[in-house]
């Protein structure tokens, strides 16, 4: 298991390279100069000539890439064009707050989806399960912003029970992980569900029923645990997608994070910025296929077995 | 009954020939919109601003007094054939690298894949910002990011698709008797994974909707004065106090309609009986 | 002598698919009847039937009634057939590599039975289970308890899914075609141990199988179903000697010897009908060397025919000196 672990995550470094790469040479591709937003107008071609030198702007492509690397594997992420600080100081005060609300959404969510999604197995079919299924649809097709808009709506300015926006208190975070939150529940009910009706069909369920169980007792005890790997893992790569609903909810909402960061230093072309936001959430992709496999290894006996 | 195609005999489903009506409705909406609005959806009338609904504005006005009815039918325009457009190139490139990946395997299959799942673990909308920020914003900007957004899950699907349909007899059959390749590939093969594609891009359709609004709302998409049902809602939170109805209904449009695209291409997946070839490569 | 197990004139659908008509069967204490039949002639379906479990697969008794012990199954409250499930009827399935939970231990998966339908404490069931898993000569039972279900062979397997349903200290045992997933060699260690529980037990057992040598080697009485329908029913010595049936004939003819295929009638092409095109009249008729004008209109009923009984227009007449 031990050399499982080790083996897994030197998979990662290439997979990281490449991501680097791609971060790095993708942002290069982007129009328009920092330069410009720093420099007043009316500045000397010598005063840009040595703004460009001072942020390495002049040196070959490759080469700054190299150097931005190995800055960056020692935790030097550059210093923020526009905002002139640390952009590893950017990233500090912005992470936590996004790491709090995908944290509350990715719990929300599981919670959420697998208890709809075995209430609708467990009534396949009946009205409950449509119930649930509709619903789900529904929360699947509205765009998270919007949805983060018509929560706000609804509890913040017709009912007045929840702060509009912003950081202050924990209240401000529930309408926000609300928003990400509902679309993360659609897709667990979704996996939930069908995974616990393709694991009812399995031969080892009839025997389990030829054993006297009781239909519950088979569900949650036996289908229940089987329909949970896929869900696990699939929640695991989906991370990612969690911390991009983040993106757009923290827009909306006016809180500060990683997406709310990345959609300003776009605008501003504020490379380092952009790059650091990038390569933080592609490590939270990463980590999440990490901690998919490690959990279905802990989870089902047959793939520790394959490992071993 | 089995003369129809399958896209007409889905519409006799109840939620089907719903959920058709509905796109139905709404294509014919933003092909005739100059013959259904005395309103223009450019022209601003700031005494009329923020008016709720009446008589004369059916859904009220926005914050420069014009139609929002009016501006909801012109932005279907934008917002569907953006996104429509974006699938179809999508489709045509994932189909083309896919079935080149499944059909050569080796070298370019393993390169395809690598860089598929690559792109699979990011969220669209991050890869669409990413790209949008790079061509710049406006309609081709925002039609180039959705498709390349989608293009891993179309090579996905189509290298699938091509690798289970290359072992089946036809196939062999065909080889057999000195077919060649392309002969195989785009009389035999293609045709085979096509219907499960076109659905599947049918679906994705629907998604392409969202996220052509979430980059609208970033002021991303059609640059004003066009509409489009994610522009309309870019003011955001301000205009949640004031006139909460600029919001809402170009949202609903937007749910509205993807809750159609899903409902009616259940309907057409039931028709073409299709669902185990779509969960296999899910 | 009441019988322990009775199927009377019973019929199945799924949905509103008619799959069985009017099976009428009947099984003692300490005997062993063998049902078989080609696939899709409704043996599983009929071993459902018994178990109660037909809403699993969607299906449905429409006509007759299953017995267990006198008690009609379709008439009791699901508590009441759940512990006649495991308790006093126990299961043994076609395939033991699907047959058991991959992430549950073995032990726990056997002890449940004992401890829900025998009342036995988490202790006592594992007593009772490691008692079973070494009686059954499974060796290091401890061991075997803790394992996973990946890490048996089939054979073994299949002698966990055995113990499973001797747990419960059952007086039935329905073993629905027990070896076909298994290797020659063990196919016969398994008919073996089946055996030996009935006649060392006292228990009923119903055998369903394609194989009829293992009707011949070990059931009292054999039952042949054809498409749904009680083609030939009797014991075993005078039906092997002098099948009256010309599918049992036919069954008889196809006992796999050496370089045959499996599965394979002898004289007779073609396959079982499908449930949605059974044929008019009697249902074998397109496949029968017998068939005539009769056969394509009316169905046969079963008739008594020497110590059993027979569906057949032209069944063979019963040997010399018997009536």
């Amino acid at each position: 298991m031990i050399a499982y672990l080790v083996r897994r995550i030197l998979m990662l470094v290439p997979v990281f390279l490449a991501v680097s790469v791609v971060i790095f040479s993708i942002l290069h591709f982007i129009p328009g100069d920092p330069i410009d937003n720093l420099l007043k107008i009316g500045s000397s071609p010598e005063a840009r000539a040595e703004m460009e030198v001072r942020y390495g702007l002049d040196r070959p492509l490759p080469v700054q890439y190299g150097i931005w690397l190995s800055n960056v594997l020692r935790g030097d992420l550059g210093t923020a064009i526009v905002a002139r600080r640390p952009v590893a100081d950017l990233i500090a005060q912005a992470l936590p707050h996004s790491l709090a609300l995908g944290g509350l959404a990715l719990l929300f969510s599981t919670v959420a989806g697998v208890g709809l999604g075995v209430i609708a197995a467990l009534n396949r079919d009946r009205w409950p399960d449509r119930a649930i299924m509709g619903g789900v649809l529904l929360g699947s097709t509205m765009p998270s912003f919007w949805l983060g808009l018509i929560l706000m709506l609804v509890f913040s300015v017709w009912l007045g029970w929840l702060p509009v926006s912003g950081a202050r208190s924990w209240t401000a975070l529930v309408l926000p992980v609300l928003t990400i939150g509902l679309g993360g529940t659609a897709l667990v009910a979704r996996i939930t569900r069908v995974s616990m009706i393709e694991a009812s069909g399995r031969d080892f369920v009839t025997l389990l029923h030829a054993k006297g169980l009781s239909p519950l007792r088979i569900q949650l005890g036996h289908v229940l645990r089987h329909a949970l790997i896929p869900v696990v893992t699939i929640l695991a790569l989906r991370i990612g997608w969690i911390l991009g609903g983040a993106v757009t909810v923290e827009v909306v909402f006016a809180r500060p994070g990683l997406g709310t960061l990345l959609i300003k230093s776009l605008s501003q072309h504020d490379y380092p910025v952009v790059q650091a936001c990038l390569l933080m959430l592609a490590m939270a992709v990463m980590l999440g296929t990490l901690l998919g496999d490690i959990l279905q290894a802990v989870m089902d006996p047959r793939v520790r077995a394959a490992l071993a | 009954m089995m003369a129809w195609p399958a896209p007409l005999r889905a519409l006799g489903h109840p939620m089907g020939g719903l959920a058709g009506g509905w796109l139905l409705l709404v294509a014919a909406a933003a092909v005739l919109a100059p013959f259904l609005t005395p309103y223009a959806y450019d022209v601003q009338d700031l005494p009329q601003a923020y008016q709720p609904a009446s008589a004369a504005h059916w859904l009220g006005t926005d914050e420069f007094g014009r139609d929002l009815l009016t501006r909801l039918i012109y932005g279907a325009r934008t917002s569907l054939s953006v996104s429509a457009a974006a699938i179809a190139v999508s489709v045509l490139c994932g189909m083309v690298l896919g079935a080149a990946a499944a059909w050569f395997g080796g070298w370019p299959d393993r390169a395809v894949t690598v860089a598929v799942d690559l792109t699979w673990s990011f969220p669209e909308i991050l890869i669409a910002l990413i790209l949008v920020a790079i061509i710049g914003p406006g309609t081709t900007g925002v039609m180039v990011a959705i498709a390349v957004a989608y293009l891993a899950q179309f090579t996905r699907l189509t290298r699938a698709q091509i690798m289970t349909l290359k072992g089946e007899t036809f196939v062999e059959a065909a080889r057999c008797l000195g077919a060649g390749t392309g002969h195989i590939l785009f009389r035999h093969l293609l045709p085979n994974a096509l219907a499960p594609v076109l659905v599947s891009a049918m679906l994705a359709t629907g998604d392409a909707i969202i996220l052509e609004a979430t980059l609208g709302f970033f002021g991303l998409g059609a640059q004003p004065p066009v509409p489009s049902w994610g522009g309309m809602m870019s003011a955001g939170s301000a205009l949640v106090f004031k006139a909460p109805w600029v919001i809402i209904f170009p949202g609903l449009a937007v749910a509205i309609t993807v809750v159609a695209i899903n409902l009616y291409g259940d309907a057409l997946i039931a028709e073409l009986d299709i669902r185990q070839k779509l969960r296999r490569t899910a | 002598m009441t019988a322990l197990l009775q199927l009377e004139a019973v019929s199945v659908a799924i949905g509103t698919v008619p799959l069985l008509d009017g099976i009428g069967l009947s099984l003692e204490r300490g005997r062993i009847l063998g049902l078989v039949g080609e696939s899709g002639s409704g043996k599983s379906l009929t071993a459902m039937a018994a178990m109660g479990l037909l809403p699993l697969i969607g299906g449905r008794v429409t006509g007759g009634a299953v017995r267990f012990d006198g008690q009609d199954i379709g008439a009791m409250t699901d508590a009441q057939r759940r512990a006649l499930r495991g308790g006093r009827i126990g299961f043994v399935t076609q395939n033991p590599m699907t047959a058991l939970d991959p992430v549950q231990r073995i032990g726990e998966q056997v002890d449940v039975v004992s401890r829900l339908h025998l009342g036995l404490s988490h202790r006592a069931a594992r007593a009772r289970t490691l008692e079973l898993l070494t009686r059954l000569r499974i060796p290091e039972a401890e061991a075997v308890a803790e394992a996973w279900p990946h890490q048996l062979s089939g054979g073994m397997k299949q002698r966990i899914v055995i113990a499973m349903a001797l747990a419960g200290e059952p007086e039935l045992i329905i073993a629905d075609e027990p070896t076909t997933a298994l290797d020659v060699t063990v196919q016969a260690q398994i008919i073996q141990i089946l055996g030996a529980l009935v006649r060392d037990r006292g228990l009923a057992l119903l055998l369903i199988t394609h194989d009829m040598g293992v009707v011949a080697q070990v059931c009292d009485r054999v039952a042949v179903l054809y498409a749904g329908r009680l083609a030939e029913e009797g014991p075993v010595g005078p039906i092997f000697a002098a099948p009256a049936h010309p599918y049992t004939a036919a069954l008889i003819g196809c006992i796999p010897q050496d370089g045959m295929a499996k599965g394979a009638l002898r004289g007779i092409p073609g396959a079982v009908p499908s449930a949605l095109a059974f044929p008019p009249g009697c249902r074998f008729h397109p496949r029968c060397p017998r068939a005539s004008d009769l056969c394509h209109r009316i169905a046969p009923l079963p008739t008594p025919r020497a110590e059993g009984r027979v569906a057949c227009h032209h069944a063979s007449p019963p040997p010399e000196g018997q009536p």
